[in-house]
């Protein structure tokens, strides 16, 4: 720890010059908690997916998820935050002090406005909310705890992550579903950019409650494989929809001065590059964002398709949304251009945790010059099949990487990561 | 006669502020330290009140804090009550 506080540090210069660095990471996986726990196992091809046991599936029609497993919340979260904590806010809360310990950051050091917290979340505390919501109409509404004023809602990791580690620079939530963890990210860099010199991103998501569950449900994609290694498949001839999991990762961003000024304990690379879009609707006819969002990225970035070292793809696990993803990838890159890897195969899909993860496993690749594996996947189908897809760890020279993510309702986001110069 | 002892309101303290390492403690000279010092904010008092209301069929005015700054003021405003519902 590094007890000189940042108020004297260069002051990040505002516009858009100020370069955004990634200075810790904090991982809460199916198949790994803490970065190397969960680096190691994404390497080996661990997968974290499995039968439910938050609650008894069987009479859903879908029983496979990605849970967190071996987490006892007693020891990362203080008793006070128990009675008014979700499940995914506890791991949230966790991941965040892994990534400050990872940064080698102490906020309590650190200029309190200078410090941001801006994460996505797609669900907000499900399980919380299932019980509250059930004592509402069981037994009427003075049961209901005051808590659940916020333990539900969206923002509520933000402000628990916030009020822990007084952090109150300029703070938010982005609600765009898998592609959260990556526009937190974007707007993590805008506020670096306008002169906050630490932000806390990513996103930690999932809702495996039976309420969440009905709502996953809801959207007809969730596999019914009974088969954890064959139930999700994305890019493959057998794929037939995704598996639903939980968990996340928070990302420490800095102003790059700043963070070599306070002696980070590391530098894993820059958020380069980023765009967004939103998909036309459905009956228009009109051509999928992800092509225009990927390019804008790049361009973002200052960086042409070649220069790209490898791509951490969506990975919908749906034949219709890969066909089209890897028609995007195809026709930017051209074909087999540029290795693509979907390690979220081994984890699930964690809603707006799931593209702040891979954010996070990029930076890891960058850091050991290592790609992950897509596992599980055996036949690649039709457009994918243009594709080079990476089916076992890879060792290779990476200074860039691309993190791509499509939230239900057409959110899509594109991250580019590079390397510190 | 209804009662709240020391004990059931401490249960119902720590069910509503937490309990164990990093939650307000409730041991030693706590009963007569002011709410907000051991560690109990707004929505802690609210979630503690309406165990208390919803336990002993009682109604507690809204700003109940303020008036009662600590466990044993609690205590005693409740137990108050009590007798005169009697």
């Amino acid at each position: 720890m590094n007890a000189t506080r940042t108020q004297s540090a260069p002051a990040s210069a505002p516009g858009t010059t100020a370069t955004a660095v990634v200075t810790g990471l904090g991982v809460a996986a199916p198949n790994g908690c803490g970065i190397e726990d969960y680096w190691r196992a994404t390497l080996r091809g661990e997968s974290g997916i499995g039968r439910i046991t938050r609650f008894d599936p069987s009479g859903y029609p879908c029983r496979l998820a990605g849970e967190v497993s071996g987490f006892d919340p007693a020891a990362h979260i203080p008793g006070r935050l128990m009675p008014q904590t979700d499940h995914m806010t506890r791991l949230a809360l966790a991941a965040t002090g892994w990534a400050l310990a990872d940064a080698g950051a102490d906020p309590a050091a650190l200029e309190e406005f200078g410090m941001s917290v801006v994460t996505a979340n797609a669900f907000g505390g499900f399980e919380f909310g299932h019980r509250e919501l059930e004592k509402l109409w069981s037994r009427g509404g003075k049961h209901v705890s005051a808590y659940q004023s916020f333990a539900w809602f969206y923002a509520v990791n933000t402000g628990q992550i916030s009020i822990r580690h007084g952090m109150r620079g300029p703070s938010g939530v982005l609600v765009s579903e898998q592609a959260g963890g990556l526009d937190a990210a974007g707007q993590a860099r805008r506020h670096i950019r306008k002169g906050t010199p630490f932000v806390v991103t990513g996103g930690v998501d999932g809702a495996l409650s039976p309420w969440g569950w009905v709502a996953y449900l809801s959207g007809g994609q969730v596999s019914t494989g009974e088969d954890p290694a064959r139930a999700y498949l994305p890019f493959d001839t057998g794929a037939a929809g995704w598996v639903p999991g939980e968990g996340g990762a928070i990302i420490i961003v800095e102003e790059e001065a700043a963070a070599r000024a306070r002696g980070a304990a590391q530098i894993y690379g820059e958020i380069a590059g980023y765009s967004s879009g939103i998909d036309p609707a459905p009956h228009t006819g009109r051509p999928p964002a992800l092509p225009r969002v990927v390019r804008q990225a790049l361009a973002d970035a200052g960086l042409e398709p070649g220069d790209i070292g490898v791509v951490f793809a969506d990975a919908a696990g749906l034949p219709e949304l890969d066909a089209a993803e890897a028609a995007a990838i195809t026709e930017v890159f051209g074909p087999r251009a540029v290795p693509v890897t979907a390690p979220k195969t081994m984890v699930g899909r964690l809603a707006s945790g799931g593209s702040a993860l891979d954010t996070a496993t990029a930076f890891l690749a960058l850091r050991d010059q290592v790609i992950p594996p897509t596992v599980h996947v055996t036949d690649p189908a039709g457009p994918a099949a243009h594709l080079d897809l990476v089916l076992a760890a890879r060792e290779t020279p990476l200074t860039s990487a691309l993190v791509l993510a499509r939230g239900t309702g057409g959110f899509t986001a594109a991250l580019v990561l590079r390397t510190a110069g | 006669m209804a009662r709240i002892t020391l004990d059931e309101l401490k249960d119902m303290l720590a069910k509503a502020g937490g309990e164990g390492a990093g939650a307000p403690r409730l041991d030693g000279d706590a009963v007569d330290t002011p709410f907000a010092d051991l560690g109990y904010d707004s929505l802690a008092m609210l979630e503690v009140t309406s165990m208390v209301e919803l336990a002993y069929d009682i109604s507690l005015d809204d700003d109940v804090a303020q008036t009662a700054e600590t466990p044993q003021a609690l205590l005693d405003l409740v137990n108050g009550l009590l007798a005169q519902a009697a």
